[in-house]
């Protein structure tokens, strides 16, 4: 059953630095395609680290990603991190409400754990 | 003084230093970076944070052509010519990005803009462009981060994390340095720290406040009221804030007593559902707070020169960012000519995007419909945007190849001094080469 979750991307110093070693590299790619989550979340959602979520936006955008967790007392739950690329900006809407900004933070998205579904039915496995 | 220095070579090769030099990968643009440059490759980058050490370190010359046209490689001129075209023949051209170029080559991409009667916008528009906004709605009471360092005892950062976005701002400008009025820097000062989650700069913070998200205008506007001595619903500011009153009265009866008060606020204000209500509220709230001391607040801007978009394009056209110049004049409005809206509401025919990743950062119908029409692309590395685009100029990088000029965040315009020279041509010589065939296409003499 997907929950409401809060999303907040934001820059990390890896995502920075990924930038200057190139954006096709793994360091790049890898940062901006890992979804922290709070460790009660982890928990209580019964998520490993590498396991797959799919995120849907309120403007029906989807995506799938990878789970790592938190550090400790970073985020609190019902919250999520992700670093500024390519993910983010695909949960974004295109109307910016007369501002020239999308809401960019503070998303709500709903999370559907996948990684209990099998590879047929287009779930992914850690 | 900044000094380029030959020493006798290690090995073969050359081996310079370059002292003073400045690193433009973020905007508090540090011009003390001493580079050690072998065989044209950077080796040490002396004083760089970790940003910067990355930004320099991993700098290589691109291996690639200079010149791409529909993926095949092409020469300059053969790129000039059909960019040119490209931008003529649109009925609604657009012109993006210019945060990471020098402010003499955004200069020409304003007077591009107006050649064509086109539309010109920048990064700032998906970063404090709601900033921009509520700066002309309530002003903005300013200083140089040299102030910061000589006088600010109190310091507060709001929906900003500069341990990993600036990581030299808390020690080179906000809150370690020993300055005229706080000779024992950092004890002399009171960090607060603001914001959603409790991130790397927390750890820097004498007081952290972990608000609700999406609660910032409700925050601000409960130190609003206090600093006017206006009586709040304890409950209520609780509920809707995440924080108790008692913890906000004492944050203002700090902020009072401070001599030389700076916030220093980011995206979490801008891109966060209320965007220029947000930010508006911190800039009242600094206004407020001088009838009591003094009190400054400044945007903490990303990329090294997007502070310098805004002045160039404001002193070119009389507005920051999302200027239309269809009617033969500028006019602004954002919402309907920055970006992600000319993109997203499928208006703009054509566009030329310089220094930026529209197509990794936008949304996904900006970047459905950016994928639709012809443009031209400007950067130093290869990125979605390059790929994508029908003309992609490889173009040598500011600050490490070419010179010129870039605005710290605080407005305060810094030289660049180059390390070494690159093949591919710098974007102010492919944007006044791409004037020259637009003025001519259109018929405009001199």
């Amino acid at each position: 059953m997907p929950e409401t979750f809060i999303l907040i991307p934001g820059r990390t110093s890896n995502q920075g630095c990924g930038i200057s070693e190139g954006k096709f590299q793994e360091k790049y790619q890898q940062e901006i395609n890992s979804l922290q989550v709070a460790s009660g979340d982890m928990e209580r959602l019964g998520l490993e680290v590498g396991d797959f979520v799919r995120l849907t936006s309120e403007h029906g955008q989807q995506v799938e990603v990878a789970v790592i967790k938190a550090r400790e007392g970073e985020l609190p739950e019902g919250l999520l991190f992700i670093a500024y690329g390519d993910i983010s900006s695909r949960l974004m809407g295109g109307d910016t409400h007369g501002s020239g900004m999308p809401t960019s933070k503070g998303m709500d998205v709903e999370l559907e754990v996948l990684k209990n579904l099998s590879p047929d039915l287009g779930g992914h496995h850690a | 003084m900044a000094t380029v220095e030959s020493k006798a070579p290690a090995s073969s090769g050359d081996l310079k230093i370059v002292k003073d030099a400045t690193c433009t990968f973020c905007g508090c643009v540090c011009d003390d970076i001493d580079l050690t440059v072998e065989n044209n490759h950077i080796t040490k980058a002396q004083r760089a944070c970790v940003l910067g050490k990355a930004w320099f370190l991993n700098h290589e010359i691109e291996d690639k052509p200079s010149c791409l046209v529909d993926g095949q490689p092409a020469t300059l001129e053969e790129g000039y010519d059909r960019a040119a075209k490209i931008l003529v023949a649109g009925k609604y051209p657009i012109i993006y990005g210019l945060s990471d170029s020098p402010s003499e080559a955004q200069r020409v991409a304003v007077s591009i803009a107006d050649w064509l009667d086109g539309t010109i916008d920048t990064t700032t528009s998906v970063c404090h462009g709601p900033s921009g906004m509520a700066f002309q709605g309530v002003g903005e009471v300013t200083c140089t981060l040299g102030e910061v360092a000589n006088r600010g005892d109190f310091i507060m950062f709001w929906g900003s994390n500069p341990a990993e976005s600036h990581p030299r701002h808390f020690t080179k400008y906000s809150l370690m340095p020993k300055g005229m009025f706080l000779p024992n820097g950092r004890k002399d000062r009171t960090c607060v720290i603001v914001d959603v989650r409790k991130t790397k700069s927390a750890k820097a913070a004498d007081i952290f406040l972990q608000i609700k998200p999406r609660k910032d205008f409700e925050a601000l506007w409960t130190l609003r009221a206090l600093a006017q001595d206006i009586e709040l619903d304890a409950n209520r500011v609780q509920k809707e804030t995440g924080i108790e009153l008692a913890v906000w009265q004492d944050l203002m009866e700090r902020m009072k007593a401070a001599k030389f008060g700076a916030i220093f606020f980011g995206m979490g204000l801008t891109m966060t559902r209320g965007k220029h209500a947000n930010s508006e509220a911190l800039l009242a709230l600094t206004r407020d707070m001088n009838s009591h001391t003094r009190f400054v607040a400044k945007p903490n801007r990303g990329h090294g020169n997007v502070t310098g978009a805004d002045n160039v394009v404001a002193w070119r056209t009389g507005f920051p960012f999302g200027v239309n110049h269809n009617r033969g004049y500028p006019r602004f409005n954002p919402g309907e000519y920055t970006t992600s809206d000319t993109l997203a509401n499928g208006e703009a025919d054509c566009g030329m995007m310089i220094a930026c990743d529209p197509m990794a950062n936008f949304s996904q119908p900006a970047r459905e419909h950016l994928g639709s029409i012809p443009y031209i692309a400007l950067d130093a590395k290869e990125t979605p945007t390059t790929r994508a685009a029908a003309v992609a100029f490889t173009v040598a990088t500011y600050g490490i190849n070419t010179g010129g000029t870039v605005y710290r965040m605080d407005d305060v315009p810094i030289p660049l001094r180059p390390a070494f020279e690159s093949p591919h041509p710098s974007d102010l010589v492919v944007l006044e080469n791409i004037e020259k065939r637009v003025k001519m296409l259109r018929g405009v003499q001199g």
